[in-house]
């Protein structure tokens, strides 16, 4: 049987032809062109799907998937988009079985699923002087903030940190953007010896007192911030990342407590005001399933998975 | 209720259909004398441990003997009661024949999902409720079992192979882009497409189907029929794009300005989950339906060996709700090994609104019903997990709006239930994303689309149907809907 292709497929989005009850069809696949590997157990790749690369803005994420039968959905911040080239950039840490499958795929290779751009954008306006606080992996989903609000017009201080100097991610880059770095690591070996929140602290009480705070990264570190900016009042923002399944607003999988109110993070976020979350019921929510996924990630399929692909 | 297997229900059948056909014509009274022609179906037991279909179909035999049941009356009540209006007497008489090929034919005239509709719809507070052998018997549950029969067929014909593809007028030229693929959007990418217009679906989840593959479960409504449907629209021509969410990827106006789209139909149905907003509803172990049926249907959680989608492992289940999605998750919690699942209804067994089958397989299954309860908090141990719901015990009042009796608390009646896990199956409300992403686009106060008797939106060339206007309904509906905006649309494109 012949398939005619509609007018309205842009070419350069057919990517893969596949055999589906006895007929061909095309369908949309999302190419990895690219792939580094940035520290020990963080990922970037580089990602055929120029419909969100052109949609997205800072702030959001996409929703994918490694396998489509029996895979899960996973959120993952979108770091960075070419226009011209139709990709978006993702980057990752290989912590569960969905993050460890893709590590384990490499350029050439298609990602099963991918739909995006998801929630809602960073509100992006000139406020005057912004610290943006990012955590490990955190710093990635920062990125696109730092430029959103470097374009706006605002002074951006950026405090990173990392347990240690290997785990620093994307610091020319943000050296590139920002006004200020200053780098943090848990054993000294790079930057301060310091929690992020030591910085912070010392800028909420400096001369120049941020007129707003943006913190990305692990839970316990956004809770930290909030709670460090509290007394001065500044206006703290966080980006949650929590589980997620259709992130279209239809399960409620997502949901938080923001001051006293529920939300879903995938429609009414991913950003909210870091003085209102409920960051302990949240990192409660984010453990519903541990003892399980434990089992998952330790599956023998996944080690070879691992053993088989990776250029590292 | 004892379980008659499926060869002892054949065989009656058998001897019963000989019997009649040698008896000669069939008065009004021997018809109704004939007795109704049980389901066969899994037992009980067996079927708690495995997600595979429970209600199996008539065979050919029971189907013609339950077909002869029906009077021919001539004012035909279940036509009236039908929301799509299918001929019924018309198929049950080609069935009653043996002429199998003749009565899904008559179905296919008005329905696009007979296999569907006869495995989900509420006959019996439609087309069965007005049966008039249900009225001659006194008692509904003894109407002609219409649509068992309808499903008889459906499946029938899918089993005789690659079914004919309707005929496709030539290509217009004209392009409709169908939003959601749900059992709306399925019947207006099919209408639309057979007029020869191009049509794509966009579907946000990676799977097309909407609530049919990702809320009602496997052993109601097997996923091979609905992938049937929808290799149909693909054969068809229909062009399917998934990971697609409009508002999203992109909005409706760009889909008509940028890409060309000349006419699009919404039919997003009703996914916004409705929570109580009682104390503990955040806790650990508290999901909605939606979620819980979305992990096990369509993320296959409950394939634990295959699947990456984690589900909670449960040994006490309450779920809320008394509709069919609230009986879809108990009996779902139950196949995957919870203990004891309680449903907890505010009002009585009489207000349910789900499907009288789905109410008795889920008691045959030891589903416990606590009728005129309704929980007050959700309780957690140190750990944020789900460790019990206090109740709260009613009592039925005078009737309010709906008709319903009104529950009425019982004061000081709270006592508490020791569960891990709370499914919330109240209800949904319609998914603002559609709305807020689209200007001009009228909704009403509950945020469903605004539609005219066409099914025509408040932008032109925009159609809508389905749950997103109508708030949570049922599939024939949204058949129906879909059918009616599809002729409009097709009036539309040729003007
Ligand atoms: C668990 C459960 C059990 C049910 N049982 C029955 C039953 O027994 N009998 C019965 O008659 N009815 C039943 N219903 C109700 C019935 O399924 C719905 O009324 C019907 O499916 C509505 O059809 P629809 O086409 O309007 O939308 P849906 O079936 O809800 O489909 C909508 C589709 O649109 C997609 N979508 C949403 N937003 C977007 C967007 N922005 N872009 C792209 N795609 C989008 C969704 O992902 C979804 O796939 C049940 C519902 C549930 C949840
Ligand atoms: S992920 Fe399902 S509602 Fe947010």
């Amino acid at each position: 049987m012949a398939y005619v292709l509609p007018r309205s497929y842009p070419l350069r989005e057919i990517t893969a032809l596949i055999r589906h009850s006895g007929f061909f069809f095309f369908v949309l696949m999302n190419k990895i062109v690219r792939k580094r590997q940035l520290s020990d157990a963080v990922f970037r790749m580089e990602i055929e799907a120029p419909l969100i690369a052109e949609e997205r803005k800072p702030g959001q994420f996409i929703i994918l998937q490694v396998e489509h039968d029996f895979g899960e959905r996973i959120p993952l911040t979108i770091a960075d988009a070419d226009l011209q080239a139709g990709t978006i950039s993702l980057i990752f840490q290989t912590v569960g079985a969905t993050t460890k499958k893709l590590a384990a795929l490499n350029e050439g290779d298609f990602i099963a699923d991918l739909v995006g751009p998801l929630g809602l954008p960073t509100h992006l306006e000139k406020v005057g002087t912004v610290v943006c606080v990012g955590g490990g992996i955190g710093v990635a989903p920062l990125h696109p903030i730092v430029q959103g609000l470097k374009e706006a017009g605002n002074k951006v201080i950026v405090i990173m940190g990392a347990r240690n100097k290997d785990l620093v991610i994307l610091e020319d880059e943000m050296r590139a953007l920002a006004d200020e770095i200053i780098l943090c690591s848990d054993d000294g070996s790079v930057g301060r010896k310091a929690l992020v929140t030591e910085p912070l602290k010392e800028l909420c009480e400096s001369a120049e007192k941020p007129d707003l705070v943006v913190a990305v990264g692990p839970p316990i570190m956004m809770k930290f911030c909030a709670l460090t900016t509290k007394p001065y009042e500044v206006h703290t923002i966080v980006s949650l990342n929590t589980i997620m399944v259709d992130g279209t607003g239809m399960c409620g999988g997502c949901r938080v407590t923001v001051g006293g109110e529920t939300k879903f993070v995938c429609v009414d976020g991913p950003e909210f005001d870091g003085h209102l979350v409920d960051f302990d019921n949240m990192m409660k929510r984010l453990a519903s399933y541990k003892d399980i996924e434990h089992k998952a990630s330790h599956t023998c399929k996944t080690e070879e998975l691992l053993k088989r692909g990776g250029k590292s | 209720m004892s379980h008659t297997p499926l060869v002892q229900l054949e065989a009656a059948a058998k001897a019963q259909l000989e019997q009649i056909l040698a008896k000669g014509p069939l008065k009004p009274k021997d018809r109704t004398a004939i007795p109704q022609q049980e389901m066969p179906s899994q037992d009980a037991l067996d079927r708690r441990g495995n997600m595979h279909q429970v209600a199996l179909g008539y065979t050919p035999e029971q189907a013609r003997v339950e077909a002869m049941r029906c009077l021919q009356c001539k004012n035909a009540p279940c036509i009236a009661g039908c929301p799509v209006n299918i001929d019924i007497p018309r198929f049950i008489a080609r069935i009653a024949e043996g002429d199998y090929r003749g009565g899904i034919d008559v179905i296919k005239e008005t329905s696009v999902l007979p296999a569907v509709c006869g495995r989900v719809c509420p006959q019996e507070t439609q087309c069965q409720a007005v049966c008039t052998v249900g009225k001659v018997l006194k008692d509904v549950d003894l109407s002609v079992s219409i649509g068992r029969l309808e499903r008889f067929v459906a499946d029938w014909e899918r089993e005789q192979g690659a079914s004919e593809l309707p005929e496709i007028l030539a290509s217009t030229g004209k392009k409709v882009a169908v939003i959601g693929s749900g059992p709306a959007s399925i019947t207006v990418a099919a209408d639309v497409r057979r007029a020869g217009h191009e049509v794509t679906v966009f579907e946000a989840f990676h799977k097309p189907g909407g609530v049919l593959l990702y809320g009602i479960p496997e052993f109601r409504l097997p996923k091979q029929i609905v992938q049937q449907e929808i290799d149909t629209l693909r054969a068809m021509g229909v062009e399917i794009r998934t990971n697609f969410v409009v508002g999203r990827t992109r909005k409706i106006h760009d889909l008509m300005q940028k890409d060309g789209y000349d006419a699009v139909f919404i039919g997003t149905g009703a996914g916004l989950p409705r929570f109580m907003n009682m104390e503990g509803e955040n806790l650990v172990g508290v999901f909605s339906a939606n979620e819980y049926l979305t992990r096990s249907n369509l993320m296959r959680a409950y394939d634990l060996d295959r699947a990456d989608t984690p589900i909670y492992s449960s040994r006490k289940v309450a779920v809320l709700g008394g509709g069919n999605v609230a009986m879809d998750a108990a009996r779902t919690a139950l196949r995957l090994g919870a203990e004891e699942v309680h449903l907890v209804y505010r009002r009585s067994r009489t207000e349910m609104p789900a499907r009288v089958e789905e109410v008795q397989h889920a008691e045959e299954e030891g589903v416990m019903f606590h009728f005129l309860t309704n929980p007050v908090q959700i309780l957690g141990d140190e750990d944020a997990r789900v460790a019990s719901m206090e109740c709260l015990r009613y009592e039925l009042g005078e009737p309010d709006a709906s008709g319903r009796r009104r529950p009425i608390p019982i004061e000081g009646s709270n006592f508490k239930m020791d569960v891990d896990t709370v499914i919330v199956a109240i209800g949904n409300n319609s998914n603002p994303l559609i709305g807020q992403t689209t200007p001009g686009l009228e909704l009403n106060k509950r945020g469903n689309i605004v539609v005219d008797e066409s099914g025509k939106t408040s932008l032109e060339g925009v159609y809508a149907g389905g749950d997103i206007v109508l708030g949570a309904a049922t599939v024939i509906l949204a058949m129906g809907e879909g059918r009616k905006a599809a002729a409009a649309m097709n009036e539309y494109l040729s003007r």
